[in-house]
């Protein structure tokens, strides 16, 4: 059905809903500044920015490695299970010196990428179900590495966790130039393009030669490094490795984030800066529940209810 | 694709070799790894640990009913975990009120969710895997919120007939794998023998076609997922009747298990092709092999949890392989 088959008024209606869809994000994201401004006390304070500024940015590391797995027509759910791996292999390492650790544990998170892909590209499996299996190896190979929680006492680590430029963190720092690298990669770059062929339609990709394969693999690398960077920026905020509990059900809030900023899960596009609003609308929305000393099982609900709104919506585009 | 000669080929012999691997690959490996475990361990093939292994499967199993059904029509249930955690807390919770009220409130609850999960997916057109995430997510934040985030727990008294359903024993063995066996005769009853099994494979082999031919797919969907939620909401119930008490931690990771499980048993995780007894037997492999990583004991959870994901990811290619070879399907 194309836009000529509708009527004026119809098509009105449609173009509003798919603009709702695409920049609906940012209204959110508006929405819920203005609430809190509004009844929220201490809200509109510069701690109050930086806190959260802080606590969005390993979920938004990882949503940009989510993106991409999406856009390539995939999901991956081992995000959480990488974190915790990451947080083990950084204390483990700590005696080598703070950047072996940190390298090594980037590493380890691109190997558990490097699995899945190969999982997906090599063998053909779904990627939920290649991710999942390593969802729950990945967990258990963070607890055999480290059974327990475990302080980190290092001063390079506990400077990038709470240290700032000009009254940015660094942690913002760093998650706002992932997002600007990301950005660029899926817009300027070949390694981009082929991702959202593919994403677009696998077979059409094949034919036109595109090295599906690679891509595909390189995708979940950079899912799987990506994950790895934000356990190891949330275990210098947190002065402590523990792999029990890091990044439980971050891969919800990750998807979360990525449908929510107008990704589709059909693949073919990515939207990085929907990504970003997506990640803040979650950590607004968890912030605003938790101030106004709603229980923190609510949070859970509402962000249930906002992953089928937003795929609701998606759906309305899918129509067409 | 294989083009059609004048006269109709039967399968080639290695093509058949594949399919009796697909379809019996799990009962042999069950028949090896329990020989080779009575025969490694003296205290394998005692009746305690066998009784013990029954009644522990028998959760899992009534799960991984429910889950054979969505995964046959092609989709997949990730909430099972979750709502079977939330049954368990709410019979213990309702225990009080009566057996009556232990049984039918998870399953009126998790029956609910699972309705509303098939609603979204097959009238809304929502993708299977994140709408029963968002089900995971919300479910385990009801039982949290019904549990004052998860300090309370809720005890069922020991001298009930509820607490008998889950630690009462018929001819010796416990009244969970009594109640598992039944449900999965009936289950095995209801895919093969009845239409709305047919519509089940019909759904899972091609939606269109199945469309076309008249079946009611999304009808269909809706069942398969409420009857998932049933069988998870009546797995927690029956768990909490054998611990006497709802506990709010439990379920997580189930939903892999009891995926694991069914697709170890042969069925296809791209739909259309599976069965129920297989499901059972998966169940079983992997309960034993839980058991010989316990037996073992140096070995720790941590340990299970790299072995199960591993060994998922095995079956799922040794899957995919075989199902390359075999294209007659």
């Amino acid at each position: 059905m194309t836009d000529l088959a509708l009527g004026g008024k119809a098509a009105d209606r449609e173009r509003i809903l798919r603009h709702l869809q695409s920049y609906g994000v940012y209204l959110g994201v508006a929405v819920l500044l203005l609430l809190n401004i509004a009844v929220t006390p201490h809200f509109l304070s510069a701690e109050n920015f930086r806190t959260q500024a802080v606590q969005v940015a390993p979920v938004l590391i990882v949503a940009l490695g989510m993106a991409l797995a999406i856009g390539s027509e995939g999901v991956d759910l081992s995000v959480g299970s990488v974190m915790a791996l990451s947080t083990s292999l950084l204390s483990l390492y700590l005696g080598y010196g703070t950047w072996i650790a940190l390298i090594v544990a980037i590493i380890g998170g691109a190997a558990i990428g490097l699995a899945n892909g190969s999982l997906i590209a090599f063998i053909g499996i779904q990627p939920i179900v290649a991710t999942l299996a390593l969802m729950v190896a990945g967990r258990g190979l963070a607890l055999v590495l480290l059974p327990q929680l475990k302080d980190v006492r290092d001063p390079t680590m506990a400077s990038l966790g709470s240290g700032d430029v000009l009254g940015i963190p660094y942690l913002a720092l760093i998650a706002a130039a992932l997002a600007l690298l990301v950005a660029f990669v899926v817009r300027r770059t070949t390694f981009g393009r082929q991702l959202l062929a593919i994403g677009d339609s696998r077979p059409a990709a094949r034919l036109a030669g595109l090295p599906v394969r690679r891509v595909l693999i390189l995708v979940y690398v950079c899912s799987g490094a990506l994950a790895a960077i934000a356990g190891v920026l949330a275990t210098a905020r947190l002065t402590a490795s523990d792999p029990t509990s890091l990044g439980n059900l971050m891969e919800l809030s990750a998807i979360t984030a990525v449908v929510v900023g107008g990704t589709p899960l059909s693949g073919g596009r990515v939207r990085i800066g929907g990504t970003v609003a997506g990640a803040v609308l979650i950590q607004l929305l968890t912030a605003t529940l938790i101030k106004h000393d709603l229980p923190p099982s609510w949070t859970q609900i509402a962000q249930a209810i906002v992953i089928i709104l937003a795929v609701y919506a998606a759906r309305e585009r899918g129509k067409r | 694709m294989k083009t059609s000669g004048d006269e109709p080929t039967g399968p080639t012999r290695s093509e058949r070799i594949s399919a009796l691997a697909q379809q019996h690959g799990a009962l042999v490996t069950l028949v090896v790894a329990v020989i080779a475990a009575s025969l490694s361990f003296d205290t394998f093939m005692t009746a305690d640990n066998l009784e013990n292994m029954a009644v522990s499967s028998a959760f899992l199993a009534v799960v991984a009913l429910g889950m054979t059904f969505v995964i046959i029509t092609g989709g997949i249930d990730l909430s099972v975990g979750s709502l079977f955690a939330l049954g368990g807390v709410l019979a213990a919770w309702g225990s009080q009120y009566g057996t009556a009220v232990a049984l039918l409130l998870p399953l009126a609850v998790c029956g609910l969710i699972g309705l509303v999960n098939g609603l979204l997916i097959a009238r809304s057109r929502l993708a299977p895997f994140i709408v029963t995430l968002a089900a995971m997510l919300g479910a385990r934040g009801i039982l949290l919120s019904i549990t004052d985030e998860g300090s309370k727990t809720y005890l069922v008294d020991k001298d009930s007939f509820f607490a008998t359903l889950g630690q009462g024993k018929v001819l010796g063995i416990g009244a969970p794998v009594w109640i598992t066996l039944a449900l999965f005769v009936a289950g095995a009853v209801v895919l093969r023998r009845s239409r709305f099994g047919q519509y089940v494979y019909a759904v899972g082999g091609n939606e269109d076609a199945a469309a076309l031919m008249g079946a009611p797919v999304a009808r269909t969907k809706v069942t398969v997922y409420t009857l998932s939620g049933l069988c998870a909401g009546l797995a927690g119930a029956l768990n909490a009747a054998w611990l006497v008490s709802g506990v709010t931690i439990l379920g997580s990771g189930m939903e892999l298990e009891a995926i694991s499980a069914v697709v170890i048993g042969g069925t296809l995780l791209t739909g259309g092709f599976g069965f129920i007894s297989g499901s059972l037997v998966g169940v079983l492999l992997l309960k034993v092999i839980q058991n010989v990583i316990n037996q073992i004991g140096s070995l720790d959870s941590a340990y299970q949890q790299v072995v199960s994901g591993a060994f998922l990811a095995l079956v799922v290619i040794a899957q995919t392989w075989l199902g390359r070879r075999r294209r007659v399907l």
